[in-house]
This record gives C-alpha cells, sequence and structure tokens, in this order.
C-alpha cells in the first residue's frame, strides 16, 4: 500500500516524535494525578520498578515492571497523539494571524493603533491587502475576503453592510474595496482565539458522560485497590493456620500484576483522547464545537430540524417540464418561456432558459432582437417577461411569466381568457409539490412551467438511516403546506413546518425540548439566533451573521447545512467508542 | 438428585412465578393508594392510626425530608428495642426470668434487628424473655420490612414523577405496607404453621424426663406468629437457636416448603409491582427474570457442589449439618433462596455445605442481596445495579444514558457506586481486621481455609443485612457484636441514603419518550446484560478472598485434606 503523503494524512512524523517525548514529559504525577487509573497503574510500576533495585531480579518482575511502564506510557502516548494533532493546528493558525494594525475611527479622524487595543465598539476602516483586525460586523461597504486562513477555502466571499452576511473574522483578508467594521469581540475572545484554545484542547470542559464515567472508573479502582491489597492479610492467615510461614510468593510485582488486570485500564488510559479526538474529528470536517459537550449532545439528538432549501433539496427550483394550454404547440410556449426568462437571472430563470434549449431545441440568441424591452422580476407584480416595441413580425406586445393568479389579471386585464385546463394543470403541479408558472402571450394564455424543487441524490436513504438510529426528521420551508407536504413524501422526512417563521422554528423547539427531545438545527440569519441558542446543537453557517456565529454552539465553516447530520453522527461515534472500550 | 427433589424445585419456581403474577398487581393497587378489598376492614384502621398519631397522610415530603423520616424511625425503633433488650430482666411475660442483655449483645441485636439483617449471636431460647420476643424482635421484624417497601416506593416515584420534588410521605407507606400487606399475609402464614405444629403459646418451658432417667428441659413460646413475618419479611431472626432446623419452627416437609416460599414470595412480587408502577408490567418482569437467572445459576451450582460428593469420604451427598427430615434437596434450595433473599433463617449448617456450595453462599450474599434480596431493599439495591448497566449499555450504544426516559448523570452514577461499594468496603476490612488481629482469630472453630470463610461469611451477612450465620464462629465476642453492628447499619443506610438521593435527584428531571433509538429496558439482552453486570460487579471484587476460603478449601479436599 502507498503511503498517503497528502496534507489529509493525519498522523505525521513530526506529531508521532513530539508524542513519544510528551508520553515521557506526562510521567510527571501531577498530570499523572488527573487520570486516577493510570496513576494507580504507574505507582504500580514505580513499586515494581523499586523491588527490582531491592534485589528481586527475576525476569518474572522485569516483565511485569516493563508491561507496566508500557501501560502508562501507552496512555500518555495516545493522549499526547491526540494532543499533537491539535497542537500541530493551532500552531497554523497562529502563524495565519500576524500581528495586525488596525485603523480606527474615532470623531471622524483614522487613528493607526495595534489590534490589541481595540476594544468592543470600536469602528476600523479596512481596505484592500489589509487583515480586518478583529471580529465584526460590516456597518458601511461591501468587500470580498480572502477566508481562507480559517476555511481553507481559497475563493473569497463577499461580505457586506446589513443582511446575513454583515460578518467578519478577524485574521481575515480584504482583497477588494473599502469597509468599515464594528468591533465585536474583545481581544483575546475572537474566533480565531477561540479556535486555537479549542484545537489546542486548553479549554476543554469534561462532558457529564465523561464526568460520571470518570467516577464510576475511579470507584471501581479503589474497590479493586482494597480487595488485591487484602490479599495478602488472607494469605498470611492461611500461611499461618497450615504452620508454613511464608511457603507463598504474595511480592508486590505478583499484586500489581493483579490490580492492573482488574482495574478498567484500557478505558482509563483512552478517556481524554477519545475526548479530544471528538472535537478533532470535527475539526477535520471543518466544523467547530464551542465544547466537548457538544460534541457529545449531538450524539444524543433525536429531533432534527433541517431547513428544505440547501439541505434536502439543492438550492433551487428547476424547471422540468414545459405543459402547454390546450391549442398552443409545445414549442411555442417553450419560446415564449425562455424569452421571457432571458432576463432573469435568478436560478429558476436559467433553469428554463435550459430546458428550452434542450427539450426543444430553442436557442437564446435566435431572439436577441433590438427591440426588447425585458421587464424583470418584481416583488410587486411577482412577474417577469419582455415587451416589444414594434418588432417585425405579427406578434404581440409583450409577453409574461409568472404566479398563476398575477398573470390570470395581467391576461382578464386586456380582455383575454384564463383556460380552466391551465387552472387544473396549476393546481396539479401545486399538489405534487411543484411551483406553476404560467406563461401568456398578449392576451392568450400559453400554458404552464413546473418548477420542481430536486430532492438531493441519497437524502431519503440517508433519513432512513437516521430513523433506525432513533432520530426524527422535521422539514422546515416558508412554502404552502401543500409543497411542503408534497416535498416532504419525496424526501421521506418525517415531519415538516410549513410557512415557517424564525418565531415558529423557536417555538417548535421548546415544544420538542418539552417533550424530552434533544434539538439540533442550522441557521445563518440574525433572525435564527434565538433558535439557534434554544437548539441543544445549534450549528451556525460560517456565511450566517455574528448574532448567529455566537448563539449557535457549533460553526460550519464550509457552511454546508447537511453536514448536521454528520455532526450527529460523529457525536454518536464518539459515544460508543466510549461505551465499547468501558466494557472491554 | 432425585425426580422428586427436581419437582419440588419446578414446584417452587412455578408457584413463585404465579404468585408473582397475582401478588404483585394487588401491591401495586395498595401502594398507589387505590382501592382494594381489603378497605372494607382496613381503611378505618388507617384512618383511626394516622388521627392517633397525628399524620397528615396527604403531606408530601422531598427526598431529605424522607430519608430523616426513616432514619429517625429506624433510631427510635432501634433505641426503643435496645431498653427493651437491657431490662427485659424486670419486665413483664419473662417466664423463665431470663436477665437483661449485656450492652455489646443487646446493642448487636438491636442493630441487626432494626436493619433487617437478623443477626443473632445469641440463641432465642435461653437469653430472650417472651416480651422481647414479641414485642421487640417481632415488631422490628415488621418495620424494618416496611422501611425496605418505603425506600424503594419512594424511588419509584422518583422515577415515574415529572420535574416535581415530592417521593410521598413515608408514614403512609409504612403503614399501608404493614397493614395491607404484612399483617394479613403473616396471619395467614401463622394460622397455617400452627396447624404443622409450630408452637404459638406463653406458657413456660416444660420440664420432661427422658428415657435415661435425666431432666430435659424442652422451650416453647409465641412463635409461629413471628416465624411467619420472619420469612414474610425476609428477616430470617429464629425463635429458638437453632432457627428452622428446629421441630417447633419447621415441624412439617409442608410447613418447610410454605416458609421457603414465604421467603421469596415478596421480594419477588415487587418486581411486578415495579413494572406495574412504572407502566410497563413487562419490565418488571424482566427484572424478574434476570433475579431468577442468577437463582437458578447459584442453585445449579450448589446442587452440583452438594451432590459431587467429598473424595475423603464418597457416599453421595453430604449429609453432615443436614435435617434428614427435610432432605438434601430442601436444605440446598433453602440455603440459595435465603441467601439471595437476605433472610438469615437456616435449615441446615450452611459450615456443612461442601466448600463450594458455602463458597455460593457467601457469593449470593456479597452480590449484595439483590438477587430477590430483602423485601423492598432487594429490589431498590437491584436498581441501583439497572442504572450502572444502563449507564454502561447507553454509552454503548451512543447515547447519553437514560433510564424510564430519565437522563442518569454525575450524580446518580456517584451515590450508585456509593450504594453498590461501601458495603463491599466494609466486609473486606472488617475480615481483614478478623483474621490478623487475636480477637478476631480467637473466634474461628476451623482453623484455615474455612476459618477464613467462618469470618468472611459472618461480615457478608451483616454489611448485607441477610443475618445469616455460618455456624463455628463464636459471634458472642466484642468483636464480632460491635464490628458486626457497624457493618450492619453501613449496610442498611450507607445504601438507603445514596437510594433515596437519587430518587430525589431523578425525580426533579423531565422524561424524554422512548425513540427507536432508545436501548430497550426490557428483554432477553437486557436481562443478558444485568445478569452480568450483577456477577462481574459481585464476584471480581471478591474474587481474591473467595479464592483462599471456599475455593483454596475445596482444592485441599480434593487432595484429601479436611477442615
Amino acid at each position: 500500500m502507498l503511503k498517503d503523503h497528502s496534507a489529509q494524512s493525519w498522523i505525521t512524523g513530526a506529531i508521532l516524535r513530539a508524542a513519544i517525548i510528551e508520553s515521557f514529559i506526562k510521567l510527571n504525577p501531577v498530570l499523572l494525578w488527573k487520570n486516577p487509573v493510570i496513576f494507580v497503574t504507574a505507582v504500580g510500576a514505580l513499586l515494581s520498578t523499586t523491588t527490582l533495585f531491592l534485589g528481586n531480579l527475576s525476569s518474572f518482575t522485569v516483565q511485569i515492571t516493563l508491561w507496566l511502564w508500557f501501560t502508562v506510557l501507552f496512555a500518555n502516548f495516545a493522549e499526547a497523539v491526540a494532543e499533537g494533532r491539535g497542537k500541530a493546528q493551532a500552531e497554523a493558525l497562529r502563524r495565519s494571524r500576524a500581528l495586525a494594525w488596525a485603523r480606527r475611527i474615532r470623531n471622524g479622524t483614522e487613528e493607526k493603533i495595534s489590534a490589541t487595543e481595540l476594544r468592543l465598539g470600536d469602528a476600523v476602516v479596512c481596505e484592500v491587502g489589509d487583515i480586518i483586525p478583529s471580529d465584526g460586523e460590516i456597518i458601511d461597504g461591501i468587500a470580498s475576503v480572502d477566508e481562507s486562513a480559517i476555511t481553507g477555502e481559497s475563493a473569497p466571499v463577499v461580505r457586506e453592510s446589513g443582511g446575513d452576511r454583515s460578518a467578519v473574522t478577524g485574521g481575515t483578508r480584504v482583497i477588494s474595496d473599502r469597509i468599515i467594521v464594528k468591533i465585536t469581540a474583545e481581544p483575546g475572545h475572537t474566533f480565531i482565539d477561540r479556535m486555537i484554545s479549542l484545537v489546542e484542547g486548553a479549554s476543554r470542559q469534561k462532558t457529564p458522560n465523561e464526568i460520571a464515567l470518570g467516577i464510576l472508573l475511579v470507584s471501581l479502582t479503589l474497590v479493586f485497590l482494597l480487595s488485591v491489597f487484602t490479599l495478602p492479610f488472607f494469605a498470611w492467615y492461611n500461611e499461618a493456620a497450615a504452620g508454613q510461614s511464608n511457603a507463598v510468593n504474595v511480592s508486590l510485582p505478583v499484586l500489581v500484576a493483579l490490580l492492573v488486570c482488574l482495574i478498567p485500564t484500557t478505558i482509563g488510559g483512552l478517556l481524554s483522547a477519545i475526548g479530544i479526538s471528538g472535537i478533532d474529528r470535527l475539526v477535520r470536517r471543518n466544523v467547530l464545537a464551542t465544547s466537548g459537550r457538544a460534541v457529545e449532545a449531538a450524539g444524543d439528538i433525536d429531533v432534527l430540524l433541517l431547513d428544505k432549501t440547501g439541505t434536502i433539496t439543492l438550492g433551487n427550483r428547476m424547471a422540468s417540464a414545459f405543459l402547454p394550454a390546450p391549442g398552443v404547440a409545445a414549442d411555442r410556449l417553450a419560446r415564449a418561456a425562455q424569452l421571457a426568462s432571458l432576463a432573469d437571472e435568478t436560478p429558476e430563470g436559467r433553469s428554463i432558459v435550459v430546458l428550452a434549449k434542450e427539450i426543444h431545441g430553442v436557442r437564446g440568441r435566435e431572439v436577441a432582437e433590438p427591440h426588447v424591452k425585458f421587464i424583470p422580476f418584481s416583488a410587486h407584480t411577482r412577474m417577469s417577461g419582455v415587451d416589444f416595441s414594434g418588432g417585425t413580425e405579427e406578434r404581440a406586445a409583450s409577453i409574461r411569466k409568472g404566479a398563476a393568479d398575477n398573470v390570470r389579471e395581467w391576461v382578464l386585464g386586456q380582455g383575454g381568457q384564463f383556460p380552466i385546463e391551465v387552472k387544473e394543470t396549476v393546481d396539479q403541479i401545486s399538489r405534487q409539490g411543484g411551483t406553476p408558472l404560467v406563461v401568456a402571450e398578449g392576451c392568450e394564455v400559453l400554458g404552464t412551467v413546473h418548477l420542481k424543487d430536486v430532492i438531493k441524490g441519497g437524502i431519503k436513504e440517508r433519513f432512513a438511516q437516521l430513523r433506525q438510529m432513533g432520530i426524527r426528521t422535521v422539514m422546515i420551508t416558508g412554502d404552502n403546506p401543500l409543497t411542503a407536504a408534497a416535498i416532504a413524501a419525496e424526501a421521506g422526512v418525517d415531519d415538516f413546518m410549513a410557512e415557517a417563521t424564525p418565531e415558529m422554528k423557536l417555538s417548535r423547539i421548546r415544544s420538542e425540548q418539552a417533550a424530552g427531545h434533544l434539538v439540533a438545527m442550522t441557521g445563518d440569519g440574525t433572525n435564527d439566533a434565538p433558535a439557534l441558542a434554544q437548539a441543544d446543537v445549534g450549528v451556525a453557517m460560517n456565511t450566517g451573521t455574528q448574532a448567529a456565529r455566537e448563539a449557535g454552539n457549533m460553526v460550519d465553516l464550509d457552511s454546508n447545512p447537511t453536514k448536521l447530520i454528520e455532526v450527529v453522527e460523529i457525536g454518536k461515534q464518539l459515544l460508543m467508542t466510549r461505551g465499547s472500550l468501558t466494557t472491554d | 438428585m432425585s425426580a422428586s427433589d427436581v419437582l419440588q424445585v419446578v414446584l417452587y419456581i412455578t408457584l413463585l412465578v404465579a404468585t408473582t403474577a397475582v401478588l404483585g398487581i394487588f401491591m401495586e393497587k395498595v401502594f398507589q393508594g387505590k382501592s382494594t378489598f381489603l378497605d372494607f376492614f382496613l381503611k378505618p384502621v388507617e384512618r383511626a392510626i394516622y388521627r392517633f398519631s397525628g399524620i397528615d397522610s396527604v403531606q408530601e415530603m422531598n427526598w431529605k425530608q424522607y430519608a430523616v423520616a426513616v432514619l429517625w424511625f429506624n433510631l427510635c425503633g432501634g433505641v426503643v428495642l435496645l431498653l427493651l433488650l437491657l431490662g427485659q430482666g424486670s419486665l413483664p411475660l419473662n417466664p423463665q426470668n431470663l436477665p437483661g442483655l449485656g450492652f455489646p449483645l443487646a446493642l448487636n441485636t438491636a442493630v441487626s434487628f432494626v436493619t433487617n439483617t437478623n443477626w443473632q449471636a445469641y440463641s432465642g431460647e435461653a437469653t430472650m424473655s417472651y416480651l422481647s420476643q414479641m414485642a421487640g424482635l417481632g415488631v422490628q421484624n415488621f418495620l424494618s420490612a416496611a422501611t425496605g417497601i418505603g425506600v424503594l416506593l419512594a424511588f419509584i416515584r422518583g422515577l415515574i414523577r415529572r420535574q416535581v420534588d415530592t417521593l410521598g410521605n413515608f408514614w403512609v407507606d409504612a403503614v399501608r405496607s404493614t397493614l395491607y400487606i404484612l399483617l394479613p399475609l403473616s396471619f395467614a402464614l401463622a394460622l397455617i404453621l400452627v396447624s404443622q405444629g409450630v408452637v404459638q403459646t406463653s406458657s413456660s418451658y416444660v420440664t420432661a424426663t427422658t428415657l435415661m432417667g435425666q431432666e430435659q428441659v424442652i422451650p416453647l413460646g409465641p412463635a409461629a406468629s413471628q416465624i411467619a413475618i420472619k420469612q414474610l419479611g425476609t428477616n430470617g431472626g429464629g425463635f429458638f437457636g437453632v432457627n428452622s432446623a428446629h421441630p417447633f419452627e419447621n415441624p412439617t416437609p409442608l410447613s418447610n416448603f410454605l416458609q421457603m416460599f414465604a421467603i421469596l414470595c415478596l421480594p419477588a412480587a415487587l418486581t411486578v409491582t415495579y413494572g406495574k408502577m412504572v407502566g410497563s408490567v413487562r419490565q418488571g418482569w424482566t427484572l424478574f427474570a434476570a433475579m431468577m437467572v442468577v437463582f437458578l445459576i447459584t442453585l445449579g451450582a450448589m446442587f452440583w457442589a452438594e451432590y459431587a460428593g467429598n473424595p475423603l469420604f464418597p457416599t453421595g451427598a453430604f449429609l453432615e449439618g443436614k435435617e434428614v427430615r427435610i432432605g438434601v434437596a430442601n436444605s440446598i434450595l433453602w440455603g440459595d433462596v435465603t441467601t439471595l433473599a437476605s433472610n438469615g433463617s437456616v435449615n441446615a449448617m450452611h459450615s456443612s455445605f461442601s466448600a463450594l456450595a458455602g463458597g455460593i453462599a457467601i457469593l449470593n450474599m456479597l452480590l449484595g442481596e439483590v438477587i430477590f434480596g430483602g423485601v423492598g431493599s432487594g429490589l431498590y439495591g437491584m436498581l441501583m445495579f439497572v442504572l450502572l448497566t444502563v449507564f454502561i449499555a447507553g454509552l454503548m450504544v451512543g447515547r447519553t444514558p437514560e433510564y424510564l426516559g430519565k437522563k442518569i448523570e454525575a450524580f446518580e452514577i456517584k451515590m450508585a457506586v456509593v450504594a453498590l461499594l461501601v458495603p463491599s468496603i466494609c466486609v473486606l476490612s472488617l475480615t481483614v481486621l478478623g483474621c490478623t488481629t487475636e480477637m478476631g482469630k480467637a473466634s474461628i472453630a476451623n482453623p484455615g481455609p474455612h476459618g477464613l470463610s467462618e469470618i468472611l461469611y459472618a461480615f457478608a451477612s451483616m454489611a448485607n443485612n441477610n443475618g445469616s450465620a455460618f455456624a463455628g464462629l463464636n459471634a458472642a465476642t466484642l468483636f464480632y457484636t460491635l464490628g458486626g453492628s457497624v457493618a450492619m447499619v453501613v449496610g442498611r443506610f450507607a445504601v438507603i441514603v445514596p437510594v433515596l438521593a437519587i430518587a430525589g435527584s431523578m425525580v426533579r428531571k423531565k422524561i424524554a419518550p422512548p425513540s427507536s433509538g432508545t436501548f430497550p429496558k426490557d428483554g432477553g439482552l437486557f436481562v443478558g446484560l444485568l445478569v452480568s453486570v450483577v456477577l462481574i460487579v459481585g464476584s471480581l471484587t471478591f474474587f481474591p478472598v473467595l479464592a483462599l476460603g471456599p475455593v483454596l478449601e475445596h482444592l485441599l479436599i480434593q487432595g484429601g485434606r479436611a477442615f
């Protein structure tokens, strides 16, 4: 097998070398004391080494002593490897956080200060090439920002004031334009600082299960300690009663060997390594957890609130069919729909152009005429289209496509009629969970375009898997109940929430929790923040607002909502690894 | 083993299962305050008791109040019993004019009966007046059993109530369990025992002249009433010194069978009561099944060890120390039942069992008296093991451990570990003292591994509130009476307090509904896990000392050396 030399390789020679040294440093009693099971083993090793030097130099004692030291060192080594990985990542982060200068704006004038002097609420200006000095919220301007330092993604992202993409992270670099940023983090508590301390394990708190397991392990160790060290007294009594004092070898190495067999060394030695690796696994998937507690909670989740868009369906609806009105040729409908969509830059619009090209061979440029005025989509009219100003052909003045009701009004307004068949088609598409767009040319209704949500491949199987794990999935969507039900059925989710608002999300989480469930969700907007904070596991998208990122207990640097499912799986894996080692 | 032996065991188990189903459901009604057919007679009595003693029966207690009530109740009971025993010489109902007990023995006996241990460092007919037997020991036989039931009920309420603070009212639990369960059953059993020939009289001992012309004193007394509750309440303190091996305590095979049955009937039936109360009878039967599995394993092993014979005297089964009237099989069954059920009564000398059978009797007690165990205490002890099992199993399937929808966290694990391990620590330390100090070794009858077993048996019995005696060891010395008193108090209350603390913490938690990912707490898999946890935690701790006691003795006997 070829050795994996890629950056994916998760253990490098350097980490191993450092870990070997570290496992000896960790023999320091103060550090060992934190892990009582291994501490007891180390004391046993020390005692049997002492007997070795006191002249009891049998090959048995030597073997026992070596094994004992090996056990202790291996436990140290496992922990050191897990920590070493984190340290390497932290080092990389530190390098990226070069000592930055900030251009603070105070009373309208700009001053250059060290980034460490920035305080909450300060406003700084950043221009091309500047490193953003600290976490903040853009209050003015728009810029493209290179966030590769934290996400590892080299493509720049756009950040602008207002809306859900206003948060910037300290340590990232502005590569175009100029923005004014209001600082939202105290020095030392920025996102990168938190990341560093997290991956280093410095701020790692023990999780509730770890604490409980720790208590169990310590108690078992204590009681076995007692049961082994009362043994010689019973043996001596028997010897004396039989009149054969000192007949049996109850030497220290023998007792220590028995003790180490009885006490739970496997889980005791690996407990902290498992905890660290839980966070580490998330980091490898570009998810940052604020605490190990959150990782463990992820393993217990039994309700997942999933946003429909981006998680269950591909981001956008796609045109899937042209359904002409009676007496209209399919080609004519396709051509008109394409014309009306040429100016429509939304993914839905583009998908209509593509579908027309694929099915009906209609090419966009054939209709690129000079006397054309494109009418973009507006929330008010809920239609888009095209107007011809005195074209050569004898065709109606304009084409519109849009929601059935609005197109109907538009057609009726010009004295046309809305055929009953088209209305039936529209209703049918709605019932199937699709979105109908009606296309009309002048006063004539040409037909309907069926826009469909495209369910991600394999998602249904994934939900079935989750169901087997005892996890219920709830789809959250702004769609009407009819559409939502159809998509929910197709995707195989257990439940759905139609026409959902952030308030509804929050109250849904509360009611699930009141019923004893543990809920996980993803979110990015500021209005998601309360729900993210309320959920047991809230995964905020890195592209989201600062408020959302603060509220969640995990941040997904890739901003991929599907990852929530992986997070749950990792949490479960963590609990299971620990459980199976406990019974080892 | 003959066909009739097998038939008796099968009959015993069948009757046990049938009673569990019926009595378990009845007890649930009593404990939940539902109406029963006994209400007509007993409801007025119950009301009168509350009125007379000023108990507000609707007043609920939180776990601390409940624990204080339990401790206070037992302390007062203990002090009254202690004074009674010290002063019995100048009290009525003492036809033999027996003197008051010395302080160490009185203390040991008072503690022993209050803690449902019934360890007896005395011989009843030579030490106790009728008043002490009836008003002292007999009363505590009822009250200690009622205490066990009360603590169990508080724990169950901790599991089934959600997000409240209170666990019920101890006084009501104690009164209802005594009045509706213990008294009627004891009354019925006492009548049957009298019909079989168990004595029940307050007249003085009779003197007879034997065929050899010598004078013999034949002790009598109000035995039947006390024996009924001694078995039903898993107490086990015999009226006479040799306990149920005495023909006046246990005259016929039928009385023997009924007494054995009475020992397990309440602890077994409580499993179904529990299941019914938590809303899943299946859950109750699961615990019953786990107990039954261990019962059958230990019974099988004891039968094997007893019938395997002895290379020194190849005559078949071990007959020494057994009552031939009742038979070897019934002695083995009795020995297994009583050591598992925290009932200290004996109908054979356990010291004369084969080394391994004696070892299993010790192991039975060291498991913490959770296989059926004492009335109430057996089940709440078993539930501590359930918490431990659920905790480990929960981690294995990748979920934060929960039981009946309630999360098990650090506090619960801490308390469960205290409840399970403190008695073990107590046994080991006292046994070391026993076999290293002169005052400990002086009481040993058979020095060597068997002597070690004698000491281990004594402290295993006391620290786990069993009360069964191995025979051989002279327990009436200062070391064993005082050391034993400590062991009994620790073994009882160092379990009760953590159990109530867990109940107090669980009762405040919310209940998560089960999902398909929840680890199932009923069914065969869970029975298997629970049995393994009980056996592993119980036996690993005592593996070294058992190896040097019974196992070593067995190996030496195989090598031709007896003790």
